[in-house]
């Protein structure tokens, strides 16, 4: 089964993100942040990455970009957690190498099929 | 005190009535004496181990150690008493006593030369201690009972444990 | 698949009243003449994340209004927007509003909807006031989705399918788009077929193979939206040149096509397996997926289960961390033991007798680190104060700056809930009673504004939080004629200050000339005091009229930690506080001045500092060090006293537990505490004013 990195700086998101990926059968690492989880990627192989924006010590935008420039994680699809006010935030991320994102509020049934969508 | 007489008043209704007026007391040695305190008081014994020595306080208190967490003086009751002092060997022991102080409980250790048994005094045989000719100053002393054959000073705990400029100070 | 969704609200109720909390101490510091952009950074993550979490959580109302106030702070965070100060009272006010609805939600009460309608009113009214230009983003993403998808719902009249043209970007494979996955999903929509275009791929020489070159001509059977197809290529848009038409009844690519043309083509390309590797495609893909079921909707959250505040506790990491260590110690302690056991002969006692001596500290270690679970920095109980000066300031038209030190110095749990009532009390009592109208203050030669410091230390054995103030102090004749009419005291009866000031803590006393419904009615001190004895602590008050008052409350502490540097004395370990060690020196004969009867001093810079030989005043016996220049001098600072400590030598630096001396013992003067050490033995903790008392005597 897939390993996942779930970002977010929010504890209830984290625990809702992780829950229902693990509740799936999906393997998942959270971090609290872009520099927490770029030190998890570098020390585990995830299979995708699922990531909050807005965060402190280092954004989810930030991240991304951080992420592609290392060799494991070139290729990797990256998904962003952004609200529908967040459309220049869409862009923003998809330069620096976003596969896509899943719009918030969202519930478990749709992030599970955006992950299924695009872990095959 | 009146914890001890309860208790054992209860389990006596069926029983002998000399034992009905027993108290158990845990006796131990101190030089060529025997003292005793009431075992309801005895929290635990230990053996001798270094303490950390407190600095200007009197010379019978000789520092404290760790019990479980909890920072707990030991005094020495050969300084306390002027007996004389004996070095401490693996036989010396520390009878953890506890007392209360205005509503708290407080623990103290005291060193003995050896504890010596747990026996049952009569309360009724208990004499009131003399006003002269025992070592240690009356104020200790609740009173006197005979064992075997031999004299027991059966020690106040509330006033052993009382710590000299401290307690009375607060008080005023 | 459904979630129980209510099993992650106590967690987004904790986080939410953290970021409400952080929104506040923010929105407070803010300074509008000089904005600090990651002040306002936490304050919009703050308000993002309740947004985000309230909207996922299904409490709508919750989101929406932060939504606006979301708005708000995104466009001073831009720079869109003048900070001022109406715009920060107004966000103040919608923290304290948020913080209501969401203590409604969490008890299962209803929200006040006129308050929130108000407060709501309040923000758009900022919002649409100065900047009419940036109404509400979200109804213009709004109208947006509304014009494309009516523009497709046009084209989908009479369709048959689509016909897409689909030709990525080279960079397409590293946005971790693969374009299997819109295959794979545009299967799923109806009948597909795909024919893949080489004709942009180089030759093997110069193929990168992390890049893709291939063009799809895809075309898609059966009744679907355009919205649908949409959907699929929505990640993408910009990482393609794309053409979606309606597909005409005649196609013009067929089955046979696809599967005579691709692999010839991928023959005469010559590099088959790289190709197909790069871009992960392979018909029979397509062809074996099956749709993946459409999962159940997720079930209504069930009403019953109304939240009721359970008693949680967010713990450091750290902390946790040091717990699992000693749990493994303990666990091989455990096993060692049983291996002693199994077959037992008197030759292992020694082995044995080790292994509980080390059972023994694995168990204390373990309890002394569950007891620091408990223990929070008081900043828990500070972090409310600059919103209730701030508020109350205003409200009293005084001008009162807050001081805040000692934020991190760590109290128990119960401690940081029961202290911050009394301290709302008596913060008050300063304010109101305490800190002059701005004109009295000129008028008596003080600043305008009026200082009030909020402290925390630890200090023999206690944790001690003072609450100080340079407003007019208290005045003894007239508390104690106040004392006399209430008949608390007899007319001749002689007082010392304490006593005088001690009068304030009677039921019923009040001095305040005028009552204001700040400080209560002289129903205040009394209580304070109870609740502060309750804990087992005690109160104390320095005052000077005209200066200002000092009010210091003393709690024991359960627990405490501090950061300790040890020293030794001979035999003895003592712990210094790191906090008031300036620094560490050898000293030089040149440097020490002897005044007959006066003691020892040493020059250091521009100061003579008393000399305090530890060996001495604590008669080590056993000191190594009796010349200066044998040992060390550790220079320290206490209550603004410094001295250098003479000591034998420095041993480690550690965190250590704070335990009270008092609790089975006395105080003793120049010891503020004691410590168990690894090896289980106890250390002192100096007290470093006390010491220097001790060695003026």
């Amino acid at each position: 089964m897939a390993t996942i990195l779930a970002v977010d700086d929010s504890a209830s998101m984290r625990q809702m993100v992780t829950f229902t990926l693990k509740g799936a059968g999906f393997d998942v690492v959270d971090a609290v942040d872009g520099v927490d989880a770029l030190n998890k990627a570098k020390t585990n192989k995830f299979d995708l990455v699922v990531t909050d924006v807005n965060m402190p010590n280092k954004d989810g935008i930030t991240l991304i970009k951080d992420l592609r420039a290392l060799p494991d994680y070139k290729f990797i699809p990256m998904l962003m957690l952004t609200t529908e006010s967040g459309t220049d935030k869409k862009m923003q991320g998809k330069a620096a190498g976003a596969t896509g994102w899943i719009v918030k509020p969202f519930n478990p049934d749709q992030l599970l099929k955006t992950v299924k969508k695009v872990l095959g | 005190m009146n914890e001890a007489s309860n208790l054992t008043e209860v389990e006596t209704e069926d029983e002998q009535k000399q034992v009905a007026n027993a108290i158990q007391f845990l006796s131990f040695i101190l030089g060529n004496e025997q003292y005793a305190v009431d075992i309801l008081r005895v929290q635990e014994i230990r053996s001798w181990e270094p303490v950390s020595r407190i600095p200007n306080v009197p010379s019978y208190e000789k520092g404290v150690v760790n019990l479980r967490g909890a920072i707990v003086p030991v005094i020495d009751l050969r300084d306390k008493f002027n007996l004389g002092h004996a070095e401490y060997t693996p036989m010396t022991v520390v009878v953890i006593l506890q007392t209360e102080v205005k509503g708290k409980n407080r623990i103290m250790g005291v060193v003995v030369d050896a504890v010596s048994n747990v026996i049952d005094i009569d309360k009724t045989t208990i004499q009131s201690p003399p006003e002269f000719g025992t070592k240690v100053s009356t104020e200790y002393i609740n009173g006197l009972a005979a064992v075997d054959e031999q004299m027991v000073m059966l020690l106040d705990v509330d006033k052993l444990l009382k710590l000299d400029d401290v307690d009375e100070e607060d008080e005023s | 698949m459904s979630i129980d969704m209510a099993q992650f609200h106590q967690v987004f109720f904790e986080e939410s009243f953290e970021g409400l909390d952080a929104m506040e101490s923010g929105l407070l510091n803010l300074d509008m003449g000089d904005v600090d952009t990651e002040e306002i950074n936490t304050i919009f993550r703050a308000a993002h994340s309740i947004k985000g979490g309230s909207g996922t959580f299904g409490f709508t109302s919750v989101s929406d209004f932060t939504h606006v106030m979301e708005t708000l702070l995104d466009e001073m965070r831009d720079g869109r927007r003048q900070i001022t100060q109406t715009a920060l009272d107004v966000l103040l006010g919608s923290v304290d509003c948020l913080r209501e609805m969401l203590t409604a939600i969490q008890d299962g009460d209803e929200i006040n909807e006129s308050r929130v309608a108000e407060h709501k009113k309040e923000l758009d009214k900022e919002l649409n006031g100065e900047s009419a230009e940036t109404p509400q983003i979200q109804n213009v993403a709004q109208s947006i989705d509304t014009v494309e998808s009516s523009d497709a719902a046009n084209e989908n009249v009479g369709q048959t399918g689509w016909h897409i043209v689909f030709s990525p970007h080279a960079h397409l494979l590293k946005t971790g788009n693969d374009p299997v996955r819109m295959f794979r999903e545009l299967k799923e929509l109806g009948e597909l077929t795909a024919i893949v275009d080489l004709q942009g791929v180089p030759s093997l020489y110069d193929l990168d193979p992390e890049d893709c070159h291939l063009s799809w001509d895809l075309k898609v059977e059966g009744d679907i939206s355009r919205e649908e197809i949409d959907d699929i290529f929505d990640w993408v848009e910009d990482d393609c040149d794309m053409a979606i038409q309606v597909l005409a009844n005649n196609s013009p690519i067929s089955q046979s096509e696809t599967i005579d043309t691709e692999p010839n083509q991928l023959k005469s390309g010559g590099s088959s397996e790289q190709i197909s590797e790069a871009s992960n495609i392979k018909p029979q893909d397509i062809k074996t997926v099956q749709p993946v079921k459409k999962s159940a909707k997720p079930k209504p959250e069930k009403k019953d289960s109304k939240p009721k505040g359970s008693s949680s506790i967010r713990v450091d990491t750290a902390k946790i961390d040091t717990l699992i260590n000693m749990v493994g110690e303990l666990v091989i302690t455990q096993s060692m033991l049983s291996l002693v056991g199994e077959d037992f002969s008197p030759h292992k006692l020694e082995q044995l007798k080790n292994g509980i001596t080390q059972l023994g500290r694995n168990t204390r270690e373990l309890q002394e680190s569950v007891m620091n679970i408990r223990m929070l920095p008081i900043s828990f109980v500070f972090s409310r104060f600059p919103r209730l000066v701030h508020d109350l300031s205003t409200k009293l038209n005084k001008k009162i700056e807050l001081k805040l030190s000692g934020e991190n110095t760590e109290v128990d749990k119960t401690v940081v809930e029961l202290i911050s009532d009394p301290l709302v009390h008596l913060v008050r009592n300063s304010l109101d009673h305490g800190i002059e109208m701005p004109e009295d203050r000129v008028a008596a030669g003080k600043p305008e504004t009026g200082t009030v410091n909020l402290n925390a230390y630890h200090r023999g054995g206690n944790i001690v939080i003072e609450v100080v103030d340079d407003g007019k102090g208290l005045n003894k004749e007239v508390l104690r004629a106040k004392a006399i009419e209430k008949g608390l005291i007899e007319e001749d009866a002689i007082l010392t200050d304490k006593q005088t000031y001690e009068l304030i803590f009677h039921a019923g006393f009040s001095t305040a000339e005028k009552l204001t419904d700040v400080s209560g009615r002289g129903v205040g001190m009394d209580v304070v005091r109870k609740n502060i004895q309750s804990l087992g602590g005690n109160i104390e008050i320095e005052s000077e009229l005209g200066k200002g008052s000092t009010i210091a409350i003393h709690l024991p502490l359960t627990l405490a930690i501090l950061d300790g540097q040890s020293v030794a004395v001979g035999d003895e370990t003592y712990i210094v506080p790191l906090i008031s060690i300036i620094e560490t020196l050898n000293i030089d004969e040149s440097m020490v001045n002897r005044v007959a009867g006066k003691g020892e001093t040493f020059r250091l810079r521009d100061e003579y500092l008393p000399i305090v030989r530890m060996h001495e005043i604590f008669s080590v016996e056993t000191a190594k060090a009796t010349r200066l220049t044998e040992g060390l001098l550790v220079v320290v600072e206490g209550q603004g006293m410094r001295c250098g400590l003479f000591v034998d030598d420095l041993l480690g630096q550690q965190q250590v537990v704070i335990k009270s001396l008092e609790a089975n013992y006395r105080r003793v003067e120049g010891i503020s505490g004691a410590t168990i050490l690894g090896d289980g033995s106890v250390a002192l903790i100096l007290d470093i004013p006390g010491l220097v008392r001790l060695s003026n005597l």
